[in-house]
């Protein structure tokens, strides 16, 4: 199974994230990660790093990471270069929000292998709303 | 030659100027940014002061880590991660020393905005912090090269940073928060080049 970790400047953009791709894929592992410890915006190291912890439950092989914007990226590289190795291995996803958010848990739900989850999330958002 | 009881003096110097500057680096990201730079600095730079006691006696390579890793866990936007990784670059190039010569700081530098552009995937140009780092560096370069000394050339790259911050305000940023601005962007310095020349006076003014 792949679990999930949402990024964002802000707490209730990466929790409202999780909500939608939760909808799609109840049973698929999600932490929101997102603004700094008091709530305010920002991203946070530790949040990120625990959050990958606390999604790394039993059967987790492989948690994948949906970034926003700016610091959230950089900061999750950070975090991504501190764990090197650890088990079990983290990979971040450059894809739109919500659409990959949603795209990738619906994938990791129905069994995808984490390349197939990795790629069809960098598609979505890439399809015309309308 | 600089020892490691100057070097926590110095972050001492940069916390100072961090905290004067707070307001106006903050003002400067409200007009094109998210309007925390400012704060973000001075929560980094809070946390660094606070560790600078049990610091004592360390090597400035273990110094300069330390003061990378707090700015990473504190900072809370892109300035985080990008000085974070700025001081841990540096503090690399002194693993192990107690003292640091002139060609030691060059290095260090280098290591330092080479560790930036990594980081940021940033070139020069693009209305980032490496507008200021990037001149700064190369009148190091060229300060050491004819043999200036250690005070002539931080005044020179000083001077250097103040005008890549001047030249920031002529560009569109294509980096960062202020990308999404496009040209709106035009016309204000960038936050981050500003707050590397703050860091960077602090240095001078009190090496």
């Amino acid at each position: 199974m792949v679990g999930f970790v949402l990024v964002s400047h802000s707490r209730k953009l990466a929790e409202g994230a999780a909500e939608l791709g939760h909808l799609m894929a109840p049973e698929v592992p999600v932490e929101a990660a997102g603004g700094l410890p008091d709530g305010s915006p920002g991203t946070d190291y530790e949040t990120i790093l625990n959050a990958i912890e606390k999604v790394s439950l039993p059967g987790v092989d492989a948690v994948l990471i949906i970034m926003d914007m700016g610091s959230s990226c950089m900061t999750a590289e950070m975090v991504l270069e501190e764990r090197g190795d650890a088990f079990p291995p983290a990979m971040m996803i450059d894809c739109a929000f919500a659409e990959g958010t949603v795209t990738a848990m619906v994938g990791a739900s129905a069994g995808d292998d984490v390349e197939t989850i990795i790629k069809e999330a960098m598609e979505a958002g890439k399809a015309s709303k309308f | 030659m600089t020892d490691s009881k100057k070097v926590l003096f110095l972050l001492g110097k940069m916390k100072e100027a961090i905290d004067e500057n707070a307001q106006f680096l903050t003002d400067l990201d409200a007009a094109i940014g998210d309007n925390d730079h400012g704060i973000n600095m001075a929560r980094g730079f809070k946390k660094i002061g606070e560790d600078l006691p049990a610091l004592e006696g360390k090597d400035i390579g273990a110094i300069l880590k330390k003061a990378g890793m707090d700015l990473v866990s504190t900072v809370g936007g892109s300035s985080g991660p990008l000085y974070g990784t700025a001081f841990m670059k540096a503090g690399a190039a002194a693993a192990g020393k107690t003292e640091i010569s002139p060609e030691d700081f060059l290095s260090m530098m280098e290591e330092a905005v080479a560790g930036v552009q990594m980081r940021g995937k940033a070139v020069r140009g693009e209305k980032t912090m490496l507008d200021s780092m990037i001149p700064a560096l190369e009148k190091m370069r060229e300060g050491a090269q004819a043999g200036l000394d250690p005070k002539a050339i931080l005044a020179d790259s000083v001077a250097a940073a103040q005008e890549g911050v001047e030249y920031t305000k002529t560009i569109i940023a294509t980096k960062g928060r202020a990308s999404y601005l496009g040209e709106r962007s035009l016309g204000h310095q960038d936050p981050g080049a500003t707050s590397f020349l703050v860091l960077l006076k602090a240095i001078a003014d009190n090496y």
